[in-house]
């Protein structure tokens, strides 16, 4: 570029100064950043902190706030492990498409769509799931009943398809394009050495995967996995809108009583919230905050651990 | 001598055969179109409805084409067949949810969109009419400031990273906090600027500026982690000639190594627009929702495209069909400005590509 036109020009004495300024911006800017986390953190503890004292009115009907958190930790839970054991195989399955089975010329196209996937806002999704997934899969939902009823995942009654099922459902679809993008990475990163000599032995393709990709890639994907489960725990909109909740705590997927999730519960009730209740649903959003940090982590921790190995 | 006479015929035919029995390299394709022949044949026969005939048709490929395998080609090549089946089964299922959602998207939201869908606000209306102009430049507003927040923070956090901090122990922990950051719950995200607010100026407040700050705790990792990225690529060489040269290392970063990177950057940038542009939850939480338009985002409430939807969707009432028409619509003209900044970003990352290739 113009850089060597420019050069010459700049004097020592003044860039000295332009130096630290420009330094202490950096940094700054870093250090800001750390200051947001840690202001999250602050925040959310100084204003969940009065709820800790809620019960009755203030704790919305319920004793004290581990009464009232507890169902909603458990739906938010369930819900994410439903989606990751949804989403998981298939994102495996379509990573391995991309990096292995799809010819390049084809690969670079399928990458893309699964990228459109996550580029979907997650307010759209909750529409699609409520308007058009949840009446189309109420008579999957009502076969189930009928035939697999003696589990008590599937004990009905299914009279409507706004279930968390359903819900999770939606969850995996948005959580797919997250584990598909890193197991990708991963994948190709498999030492081509290794793949050629498994496939100059004489293995097939699967057992050339098999016997060299999955071994290599395991963590990765494990991390892969816990970055979905973050993905997942912490959505609000699609399962505020698509879930009927009842805010019970039941293993039953498919009937009209659901429990809600601590994301979706905020968003549903905070606008009418006043006085403690706001406390109350922020220390919710806390213990949120919690958990998907430590998924999270977690998640990274595997993956660095994973890249020292290597 | 008889013994060896008879023993020189019987060498040849042993020798091992080079080529293994294998099926056409067209056998899968002919194996798909069979299943789902047979499959349609048998539905239009016995009434079934498409979602059955899909399902039988994948069902008779999946056991059908390692079955034909396993006779001519032995169980392991059958194994490789049938895993090789699954695999792109399994991205023609990712790709039912995409297919329904862009065309339901379109369908339901196309009839509503006119010049009066794009320039009227939603005062007075109950029933039919009104428009999406509030949540429209709402969602612009707040979608503006988040980015003016978070380009200069990001960027230079990014520079601090690459060019300063250089993997002492202050870089990584902020790499480290960056990745959590990419993890929070847009919710959570939501409640901080809550929280924050509400300690500075009160309960109750809602306003715009606070979904800007919201959405730039989002947005602020992904321009950093893009950044990151793209500085990373700038050819130690250019710096190093450029310190030779006598230029001091903030404009050696200004004039060179930005330049050079500014491509990569802005395709990232556009991504975290695009990302944040359809949030919600922030939003709904400290920016709520009005019917009315209001551009000044330091003052009351805002309504944004994203909110705007869900409000339509689950308020509910009387003129539920007319709400949940607008909300498609809304989300129609949401989906096509995301689309259209990933276009940008991409096309973007195209143009500037070579610079930052080498």
């Amino acid at each position: 570029m113009s850089t060597t036109t420019t050069a010459p020009s700049a004097p020592t004495a003044v860039s000295r100064r332009g130096d630290s300024v420009f330094a202490g911006l950096a940094t700054g800017a870093g250090l800001l950043i750390m200051l947001a986390l840690a202001g999250v953190a602050i925040f959310l503890i100084i204003e969940g902190i009065p709820a800790i004292s809620a019960s009755g009115e203030q704790a919305y009907g319920k004793d004290n706030i581990v009464v009232y958190v507890w169902p909603l930790l458990f739906g938010t839970l369930l819900a994410a492990v439903i989606a990751l054991l949804i989403a998981t195989p298939l994102a495996v399955g379509v990573a391995l498409v991309i990096s292995h089975y799809a010819p390049r010329r084809v690969a670079r196209p399928i990458g893309y769509l699964i990228d459109l996937l996550a580029a979907v806002p997650s307010v759209v999704y909750g529409l699609w799931g409520r308007a058009v997934l949840a009446p189309a899969i109420l008579p999957v939902y009502a076969w189930l009943a009928d035939h697999l009823g003696w589990l008590p995942f599937f004990d009905g009654p299914a009279r409507t398809g706004r279930t968390i099922l359903t819900a999770a459902i939606v969850l995996a679809v948005m959580a797919l394009p997250i584990i598909t993008a890193i197991c990708r990475e991963v994948f190709l990163q498999t030492p081509r050495i290794h793949e050629e000599a498994a496939l100059a032995l004489g293995a097939t393709r699967w057992e050339m995967i098999r016997m060299t990709v999955f071994p290599y890639a395991r963590s990765g994907v494990i991390s892969a996995v816990m970055l979905g489960l973050g993905r997942a725990l912490g959505e609000t909109m699609a399962v505020a809108m698509v879930l009927s909740a009842s805010g019970l705590v039941t293993i039953n997927l498919i009937s009209a009583e659901n429990p809600s999730t601590i994301a979706a519960n905020i968003a549903l009730n905070f606008g009418n919230a006043s006085g403690t209740k706001v406390n109350v649903l922020i220390f919710s959003g806390l213990v949120l905050f919690v958990v998907s940090f430590a998924v999270n982590f977690l998640g990274r921790w595997i993956a660095a651990r994973g890249q020292v190995k290597a | 001598m008889s013994l060896l006479e008879e023993r020189r015929p019987a060498a040849k035919p042993t020798a091992m055969p080079l080529v293994a029995p294998q099926i056409p390299a067209y056998a899968p394709w002919l194996a798909a179109v069979l299943a789902g022949g047979i499959a349609a044949l048998a539905g239009l026969l016995l009434g079934w409805s498409l979602v059955a005939v899909v399902l039988v048709a994948w069902a008779l490929l999946v056991v059908g084409l390692p079955a034909w395998s396993a006779a001519i080609e032995g169980e392991r090549r059958a194994k490789d067949r049938l895993v090789t089946t699954i695999a792109w089964s399994t991205f023609a299922l990712a790709m039912i949810p995409l297919a329904s959602l862009a065309w339901e998207v379109v369908e339901n939201g196309h009839a509503i969109i006119s010049s009066e869908f794009l320039t009227y606000d939603m005062r007075g209306v109950l029933g039919a009419g009104g428009g999406i102009y509030h949540a429209l430049m709402g969602t612009l507003i707040i979608t503006a400031l988040a980015t003016a927040i978070s380009v200069p923070i990001g960027v230079m956090a990014a520079i601090y990273l690459v060019e300063y901090g250089k993997g002492n122990r202050l870089a990584r922990t902020i790499t480290f906090l960056v990745d959590v950051m990419t993890g929070i719950p847009s919710i959570v995200a939501g409640l901080f600027a809550f929280a924050l607010f509400t300690m500075i100026f009160g309960p109750g407040v809602r306003f715009g500026i606070g979904g800007a700050v919201a959405l730039s705790v989002l947005m602020i990792p992904i321009v950093v982690r893009a950044t990151e990225e793209m500085l990373k690529l700038v050819p130690e060489e250019l710096r190093e000639a450029s310190y030779a040269l006598g230029v001091p290392k903030w404009r050696t970063i200004v004039k060179v190594v930005l330049p050079t990177a500014l491509g990569g950057i802005v395709t990232g940038v556009t991504l975290a627009i695009a990302r944040v542009a359809g949030e919600t939850a922030p939003l709904l939480i400290i920016v709520g929702t009005t019917t009315t338009l209001n551009l000044n985002p330091f003052d009351g409430r805002m309504a944004t495209l994203p909110v705007f939807i869900f409000s339509s969707v689950t308020t509910g009432g009387k003129y539920d069909a007319e709400q949940t028409a607008r909300a498609w619509g809304a989300a129609l003209v949401l989906v096509a400005i995301v689309m259209t900044l990933n276009l940008l970003a991409r096309a973007v990352g195209k143009v500037f590509a070579p610079k930052t290739g080498r």
